[in-house]
């Protein structure tokens, strides 16, 4: 199987945000490998160790998005692609998932495009569909464990009401969330495999496409209102008196 | 016509997304403002009852597929449709509600209609001929005003965002019959009910606990149970038994922290934060859970929180109305057995 996987470097889920100039700020907080994508390098190799083939790695973003992919290499996957052109900054996700679709196109003889969850900064948990839709290929979603594969790929698809169980032709998308199973630690070697990498640059002109208009624009950022919270803590007494003043004052906030 | 909005009704063996009414409310008062239709999309088999109550809920149309073929949710077939119907209605606006498949769909209709989509948004509103929305970004820590431009618009509504809808049964409209698409390539060959469901996304109340769960060093295990890892999660699922009787009395659903996750005491369907559920209830109730941002950032748009923890400096309770510095295990059966003389259960 080949499999393409796509990461992302965002900032690291603990950071805490402000606005400057109208971007937002992150601090000293470290750029990481989105978390979502962790598990997707760890389907896409764990698929591959079972049923032979190769995992190459893409990101799409700045120089820096290199940490992202070298994460992939040290994990274990064989290749990694950059994609980096200053038009990728205006591009919305759908305009992201037609460049993705390209890059799938270009590696060549994708079986299976691997995608995270969703971006812990954007949060748009769509580019496996979207990206499915451009190639034509069917788009299997939040895919918590693959039960076979081969000529075709059979997997558990999580939703509100519980598992789903799909059976699809293959190439296909897919995006993993977490019960597929701990993503593992960059191995010593695969480590230094990694930052000796070469990592090939693609621009928007390498993948034979024009730059796609965005149909959805952000005019701006903001802080999200304060929360004005009257911190009251309930003391004095037993358990008992302690939880029935508490319940009371539940009651009376009209919530239940 | 200019205007017109459809909205997906999201179901699942019958049974509706209760935001699907949310967002048909939301379509009635954007197709009003332009003197468009509304019409409500509702595919599956057997769906008729909620086509009928899409109209009840202020839809002016129900275009029903209802086949064999749509009984299970499949990406494309019923993604066919949703571009096919759009079309065909000159739809101006789709709406989706932000649920697994509503994100789903929404993304293959910005791709097949050539546009774009306003993902999970809170705040919805026409400026000229555009949509513009408040969206959460970065787990909520920041927000975005985002415009969407090119036809049709198409936007995902964040759960519980929008307010609920009335329903007025005495409201009639057109329920129109259509076909179902061409076989989409996917099979659906069954359903694992692996972890039962859990429906945070939706619920009102939400009871939950964290690492807490695991510290009552007086509750003994069972002597087959040896392992201490496994004394651990035994011991916190003491803990989780109370949460789930309280949440029982207050008709909410279970959550939990990642940490309580990562041990084992509970599935991960149950978990709250950045990397687990974003909920909003009216009513959350946090039980031997700190407050990390990352759990924060799932749960920080709450109307009413509680925190229960023996640690006064736990950062939960800054986001805390009411808070009690003590042990979950004295408080939580407490509370429960209060409610339920209080609301009389
Ligand atoms: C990439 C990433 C993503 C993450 N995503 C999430 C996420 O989605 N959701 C999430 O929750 N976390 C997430 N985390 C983890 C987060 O950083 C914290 O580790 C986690 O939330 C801590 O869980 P906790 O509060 O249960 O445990 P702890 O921080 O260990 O807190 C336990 C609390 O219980 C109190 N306590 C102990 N005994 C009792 C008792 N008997 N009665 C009452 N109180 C008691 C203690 O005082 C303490 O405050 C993420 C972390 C990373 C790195
Ligand atoms: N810039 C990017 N570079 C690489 N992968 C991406 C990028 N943006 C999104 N993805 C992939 O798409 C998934 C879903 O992202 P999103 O739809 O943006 O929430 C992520 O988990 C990644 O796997």
């Amino acid at each position: 199987m080949k499999i393409a996987v796509f990461v992302k470097l965002v900032p690291d889920s603990a950071a805490t945000f402000t606005v400057d100039n109208g971007q937002p700020n992150w601090g000293d907080a470290p750029l990481v490998i989105n978390p979502w994508d962790e598990y997707a390098v760890e389907a896409a190799l764990a698929l591959t160790e079972e049923h032979g083939g190769e995992v190459v790695a893409v990101s799409l973003g700045g120089e820096n998005a290199k940490e992202a992919l070298k994460h992939a290499l040290a994990m274990g996957s064989s290749e990694a692609v950059l994609v980096s052109d200053d038009a990728l900054a205006g591009l919305d996700a759908a305009g992201a998932a037609r460049v993705m679709a390209a890059v799938v196109q270009k590696i060549g003889d994708v079986d299976l495009a691997v995608f995270g969850k969703s971006s812990i900064d954007s949060d748009h948990g769509m580019s496996s569909a979207m990206v499915a839709r451009v190639l034509g290929w069917p788009s299997l979603s939040l895919v918590a464990a693959v039960q076979s594969a081969g000529d075709t790929i059979t997997v558990e698809r999580s939703m509100e009401e519980g598992r789903q169980v799909v059976e699809s032709p293959l190439p296909a998308t897919m995006s993993v969330v977490k019960d597929f199973g701990e993503p593992r630690y960059p191995s010593f070697m695969g480590i230094r495999k990694a930052s000796k990498a070469e990592i090939p640059l693609w621009s928007l002109s390498d993948l034979g496409i024009e730059v796609p208009t965005a149909a959805v624009t952000r005019s701006e950022i903001m802080a999200p209102p304060k929360r004005e919270v009257t911190n009251e803590i309930i003391k004095g007494g037993s358990p008992e008196e302690i939880a029935a003043t508490l319940a009371d004052k539940i009651i009376a906030e009209g919530v239940l | 016509m200019a205007g017109n909005v459809v909205v997906f009704i999201d179901q699942f063996k019958g049974e509706a997304q209760p935001a699907s009414w949310e967002a048909l409310s939301v379509g009635r008062k954007l197709a009003d403002e332009n003197g468009g239709s509304l019409a409500a999309l509702v595919f599956g088999q057997g769906v008729e009852g909620l086509a009928q109550t899409a109209i009840h809920y202020g839809a002016d149309q129900a275009l029903l597929a209802d086949d064999a073929s749509l009984a299970d949710y499949r990406a494309e077939a019923y993604a066919d449709l949703v571009a096919k119907l759009a079309q065909e209605h000159e739809a101006e606006i789709i709406l989706f509600s932000t649920t697994t498949r509503g994100r789903e769909l929404a993304g293959m209709a910005a791709i097949d209609l050539n546009s774009g989509v306003l993902v999970d948004v809170i705040e919805l509103t026409r400026a000229g001929d555009k949509l513009a929305a408040t969206r959460p970004i970065y787990a909520g820590k920041l927000l975005a005003k985002v415009e969407g431009g090119a036809k049709p618009q198409i936007a995902t509504l964040r759960v519980r965002a929008f307010g609920k809808p009335e329903l007025d049964e005495s409201r009639s409209g057109e329920i129109v019959t259509v076909e179902a698409g061409p076989e989409a390539p996917t099979k659906v060959t069954g359903y694992v009910d692996a972890e039962g469901s859990v429906s945070l996304g939706d619920a009102g109340i939400i009871v939950s606990g964290g690492r807490g769960t695991s510290n009552n060093s007086d509750l003994e295990p069972p002597a087959d149970i040896t392992d201490e890892n496994e004394q651990e999660i035994w011991r916190a699922q003491q803990g989780f038994a109370l949460i789930g009787d309280l949440a029982e009395v207050l008709g909410g659903a279970v959550g939990a922290s990642r940490a309580a996750v990562d041990a084992g005491y509970v599935p991960y369907a149950h978990q709250v934060g950045q990397t687990g559920k974003v909920v909003a209830p009216d009513l959350y109730i946090a039980c031997g859970i700190s407050g990390a941002i990352q759990h924060l950032a799932g749960m920080r748009t709450s109307k009413v929180i509680v925190a229960i923890n023996k640690d006064p400096d736990a950062p939960i309770f800054k986001l805390a109305r009411f808070g009690v510095v003590g042990d979950l295990y004295d408080i939580v059966p407490a509370l429960t057995a209060a409610f339920k003389e209080k609301l009389d259960k």
